[in-house]
């Protein structure tokens, strides 16, 4: 049996943010104004995803289940340019993250639907968009997070690595290091969260799901799969990123080409 | 393709630096001269291939770009006023060649290989990445201000272990502010103004 929380409910949970404010106000601590605006984008984006997901799960139009798709790979791809504290310029701030981060979520996903869950027809927008935006949401985070680290690194640590390259060490040899870190900074979130996972934290989806009426076992294969994905579409998408931005921030005389970096 | 040994740059052209007709002969080392600024580092870099340029550098007549850009900084080896480091272990840095009598002559034998590189000081790292730099068999060698950091017995360490390599035929160019250093290790005087090869420069002037 499933209880559907009506939208009175739902109201009556946003009274905990009213206590949020009124503890920042009177402790001044001011974040009124960040969390107001964050709980009515959440509340917009939300109802706004709510009635484009009733329309394409009932039309399940291939046109449109892509188009949706195209749309989120597109705003995610932009997500990773602008947590770049260092971007590079022109079409690779936005096209090294994006495409990246589309390939390996886009490999990922397809292998899940038509391999693992197996709908009909394979693209059906019920698996195909909950799959795909979990595993965009993720390569996202991980890509913004690896490729800000390699950019940082190769900024900070320009020296070392031009005395690296001055031995005829070559660009790949000297880059290393800094690969390496932005590697690991980028797929962190994931290792811990699977970490994490079931002990220290019930996933969102998971919960979701039991909360929904769902089999808590079917609701742990379903989440133990989407997490083996995600790791996989972040650290493909990763590695695919990083080896990008190191052919970008070096050039084939093996130099460090800090130029293709703006701002 | 010439027979001529030395290194040999016709033309040479960065953001910062435009120059042409240099050549240093084997045993005939230069001093670079000029204020800072003038673009002496920036050229060195530019030999060595560090920065974006344009040009015809030769070595021992063969071109530069007929090698890949690791294959030319094993010929020619520059080594910065303050050296870079890529590890964080002076041992990191050692490699197949052995340096030990190099260090041993540069004053650094109580320097151990599990030392952090950030420990030394200023002229011990600048001496080790010379010690470094010379153990790799430079053909050409480009030093930049390499005694700047260090006190006269280590300046005289340097000068002493220099000297006889460059009547071995070392190709040596030397960026300096030190008119006597120059003068001890008898440096063709070359100077620099804003990138450029400067005006007084009418060749000998030894």
């Amino acid at each position: 049996m499933t209880i559907d929380p009506g939208n009175g409910a739902v109201m009556l949970a946003a009274i905990f943010l009213i206590v949020n404010a009124a503890l920042s106000l009177a402790l001044q601590l001011g974040f009124v104004r960040q969390m107001a605006i964050a709980a009515v984008r959440m509340t917009v984006q939300l109802a706004l995803v709510g009635l484009v997901l009733e329309v394409v799960l009932t039309s399940a139009s291939a046109w449109l289940t892509f188009g949706v798709m195209g749309f989120m790979a597109a705003v995610a791809g932009y997500e990773v340019m602008a947590r770049q504290e260092r971007r590079f310029s022109g079409f690779w701030g936005y096209g090294l993250g994006a495409t990246t981060m589309l390939m390996g979520s886009a490999v990922v996903t397809i292998f899940a639907l038509v391999v693992q869950i197996g709908p009909e027809p394979w693209y059906a927008p019920r698996y195909a968009i909950p799959l795909f935006g979990m595993m965009l949401g993720n390569a996202m985070t991980g890509i913004a997070l690896g490729l800000n680290a390699l950019t940082g690194e190769v900024t900070a640590r320009r020296r070392g690595i031009e005395a690296h390259l001055l031995t005829g060490a070559t660009r790949w040899e000297a880059m290393k290091p800094a690969m390496r870190r932005a590697a690991t900074a980028g797929l962190v979130p994931i290792i811990n969260a699977m970490t994490a996972t079931g002990i220290i934290a019930l996933p969102g989806m998971m919960t979701g799901q039991i909360l929904a009426g769902a089999d808590p076992s079917q609701a742990v294969r379903y989440q133990l799969m989407v997490m083996f994905l995600i790791a996989g579409a972040t650290g493909m998408g990763l590695v695919v990123a990083v080896i990008g931005g190191v052919i970008r921030l070096t050039d084939n005389r093996h130099r460090i080409r800090l130029d293709r970096l703006s701002g | 393709m010439t027979d001529m040994t030395g290194l040999e740059i016709r033309h040479l052209t960065s953001d910062i630096v435009d120059v042409s007709d240099i050549t240093v002969l084997p045993g005939r080392p230069i001093a670079l001269v000029g204020p800072s600024g003038s673009g002496k580092s920036s050229l060195l870099r530019a030999i060595v291939d560090l920065d974006r340029n344009a040009g015809d550098v030769r070595l021992n007549g063969i071109r530069r770009d007929d090698l890949t850009a690791p294959e030319w900084r094993r010929r020619v080896i520059y080594i910065p006023a303050e050296p870079g480091w890529w590890g964080d272990l002076v041992g990191d840095h050692l490699n197949e060649t052995d340096s030990t009598q190099l260090r041993d002559a540069l004053g650094l034998s109580h320097i151990k290989h599990s030392q952090p590189i950030e420990q030394l000081s200023t002229g011990e790292r600048q001496r080790l990445a010379l010690a470094l730099g010379l153990a790799r068999h430079p053909t050409a060698l480009l030093l930049d201000e390499p005694t700047a950091a260090l006190d006269e017995e280590s300046r005289t360490q340097v000068e002493s272990l220099l000297d006889p390599m460059i009547a071995a035929g070392l190709v040596l160019i030397m960026a300096t502010h030190d008119p006597e250093q120059a003068r001890r290790l008898g440096l063709e005087r070359l100077e620099i103004v804003a990138g450029r090869i400067g005006p007084d420069q009418t060749g000998d002037n030894t």
